[in-house]
């Protein structure tokens, strides 16, 4: 599903990544690990093409991200182009980045209407499953401002699940919780991870990487140090930067 | 919260604020002088100003004010927005473009601006549309083309678009790059993120500061008086240059330029109410509602409003 060799990312003078070698494969859920500024939210990032790569490779779904080969030459894709292989990939933010003049229904309905065409009344009803998929069919009517931490980040992953995206990427979506809001936010997640979603999640919730991922990758400067399932990276990490990383947020 | 029921209220002795009773004691004289001066200096001529008020000449001549303020506006906000919108533009030729612009016309008096526009056939004779260096499609004389109103419209929507931008321009940056981003990563493109998700929050920024330009623009407007176009001022000036009688017919334009900025005001308060969904606060009280409140109540609470309010 995502499949990334040697990328390499750099803002001016600084490399934030340095050759990241990862592959997920469809229905997998991989925790990407690691301490601040190791990289891991601009690889995401890079996987959807909001920051381009400097070097390297990086696929989604077997088509390169931004780009297409031609007569053996990269050509970069145009703007709808890149707008619609965007579609096909939900993203959830660490600051949820809902639509605050919008209401949730409104939030969750904009993209369906305005990228898929989609015609409005079904799109409305549909979006309103989702919010209940997430506990929030009362609220569809509510602004952000009106819902708590915890009840805009569901709606932000209804929002993105009304594109029916075949990979989600969550870029550290707890973070800015309330400790006791990050629980249903997690239980959300929970769901998506066992109805086969394919998920690439950069957490610091090392309880929710051990019990619902698949594989779990450790990055630390720019570089994925070390990746296995979630009990052997967790509990024998090879690495020392794994393991002094893991004995500090545990 | 409510209070417990067995709290008493408590009793006190409320601070007794002399200073502002001072204050509202002075201010209530020197209002009593103003009235007093109003109503019995005969020189107001009163009379003479209601019989101007309604005439045909001032009428049109109103219209004339109001169709200079909104055409002019209209170009203002529209160009403006275009401006702000390649200020921000990634290429720097576009943005220094943009820059140009706003440099060269706020850093020019607008009056300037109004004759150069006016004189605008003395540097080019004819004015003509077509391809750049290839045929012609149309063509015309600019003395006929540029009428005194165009000239107007032209040297004040172009001002006003410098000022626009720079408003526009704050307005997108309040508005924080998540939205943004968030729209791109559903598959919306730049265009669409900008129309549906960007420039309808920067709204609640841009609103009240262009209720102040169209405000100022309506004042403003009388300066194309300098070019003979009938508006308000210029028109009540031919009036009392023939009959000298300036301080009534200066009194006509005076009140009527208050009538509406009053309106304006009113209009303003309705468009932020509409841009301010989903923020928690509804911004400026309704005029009707601090009216009421300072007729039934006798004192008008401080509001915490965007804008100047009633001006």
């Amino acid at each position: 599903m995502v499949r990334a060799e040697r990328v390499y990312k750099a803002f001016g003078h600084r490399e934030v990544l340095r050759g990241v070698d990862l592959d997920v494969a469809r229905g997998e859920v991989v925790c990407l690990l690691g301490p601040s500024g190791s990289g891991k939210s601009t690889f995401l990032r890079c996987v959807n093409h909001l920051e381009r790569i400097d070097s390297g490779r990086l696929w989604v779904d077997g088509e390169l991200v931004g780009y297409r080969r031609k007569d053996g030459r990269l050509q970069e894709l145009k703007e709808r182009e890149v707008a619609r292989k965007r579609s096909e990939i939900g993203m959830v933010f660490q600051q949820f980045n809902l639509f605050p003049h919008m209401t949730a229904l409104d939030n969750v309905s904009l993209a369906p209407v305005l990228v898929r065409k989609q015609a409005r009344p079904e799109t409305r009803d549909r979006s309103r499953a989702l919010l209940e998929r997430v506990g929030l069919g009362e609220r569809a009517d509510a602004y952000p401002s009106e819902l708590s931490g915890g009840q805009q980040q569901r709606v932000a992953i209804a929002r993105a699940l009304a594109m029916s995206p075949s990979l989600m990427l969550f870029d550290e979506p707890t973070s800015a919780l309330d400790p006791e809001l990050v629980g249903e936010v997690l239980e959300v997640m929970r769901d998506l991870a066992r109805s086969g979603m394919t998920m690439v999640v950069v957490t610091h919730e090392i309880g929710f990487a051990r019990e619902v991922a698949n594989r779990v990758a450790f990055m630390d400067g720019g570089v994925i140090v070390e990746s296995g399932p979630p009990g052997e990276v967790l509990r024998k990490p090879k690495s020392e930067r794994t393991r002094s990383f893991i004995s500090k947020v545990l | 919260m409510a209070p417990a029921a067995h709290l008493e209220p408590l009793a006190y002795r409320p601070v007794r604020h002399v200073g502002r009773w001072v204050g509202v004691g002075a201010l209530a004289v020197v209002g009593a002088m103003l009235v007093n001066t109003l109503v019995s200096n005969p020189r107001y001529q009163w009379d003479v100003m209601w019989a101007n008020f309604t005439t045909a000449t001032t009428l049109g001549a109103l219209w004339v004010t109001v169709q200079l303020t909104v055409v002019s506006m209209a170009v203002g906000a529209m160009l403006g927005t275009l401006l702000a919108v390649m200020r921000l533009s990634p290429s720097p030729l576009v943005s220094s473009a943009s820059w140009t612009y706003v440099w060269v016309f706020r850093g020019t008096p607008v009056i300037v601006q109004i004759l150069f526009w006016n004189f605008v056939s003395a540097l080019y004779p004819q004015l003509s549309i077509g391809v750049p260096f290839g045929p012609e499609l149309l063509h015309g004389d600019a003395n006929q083309l540029i009428s005194p109103f165009t000239a107007a419209v032209l040297g004040l929507g172009l001002n006003e678009a410098a000022y626009m931008a720079e408003i526009v321009r704050a307005g997108l940056l309040s508005v924080g790059s998540g939205q943004t981003e968030a729209a791109l990563a559903l598959g919306l493109t730049r265009l669409q993120s900008l129309r549906r998700v960007v420039l309808p929050q920067a709204m609640r920024v841009i609103v009240p500061p262009t209720g102040n330009e169209m405000i100022s623009m309506l004042k403003t407007s009388s300066l194309a008086s300098v070019i003979a176009v009938t508006e308000l001022l210029y028109s009540v000036q031919i009036v009392y240059s023939r009959t000298f009688e300036q301080v009534p017919l200066l009194l006509v334009a005076v009140v009527w330029y208050l009538v509406l900025t009053t309106v304006l005001s009113i209009g303003q308060y309705y468009i932020e109410r509409h841009f301010a969904r989903g923020g928690g606060a509804t911004g400026a009280s309704s005029p009707w509602k601090v009216l009421r409140r300072s007729v039934g109540q006798g004192h008008v609470r401080p509001q915490l409003t965007g804008s100047g309010g009633l001006v």
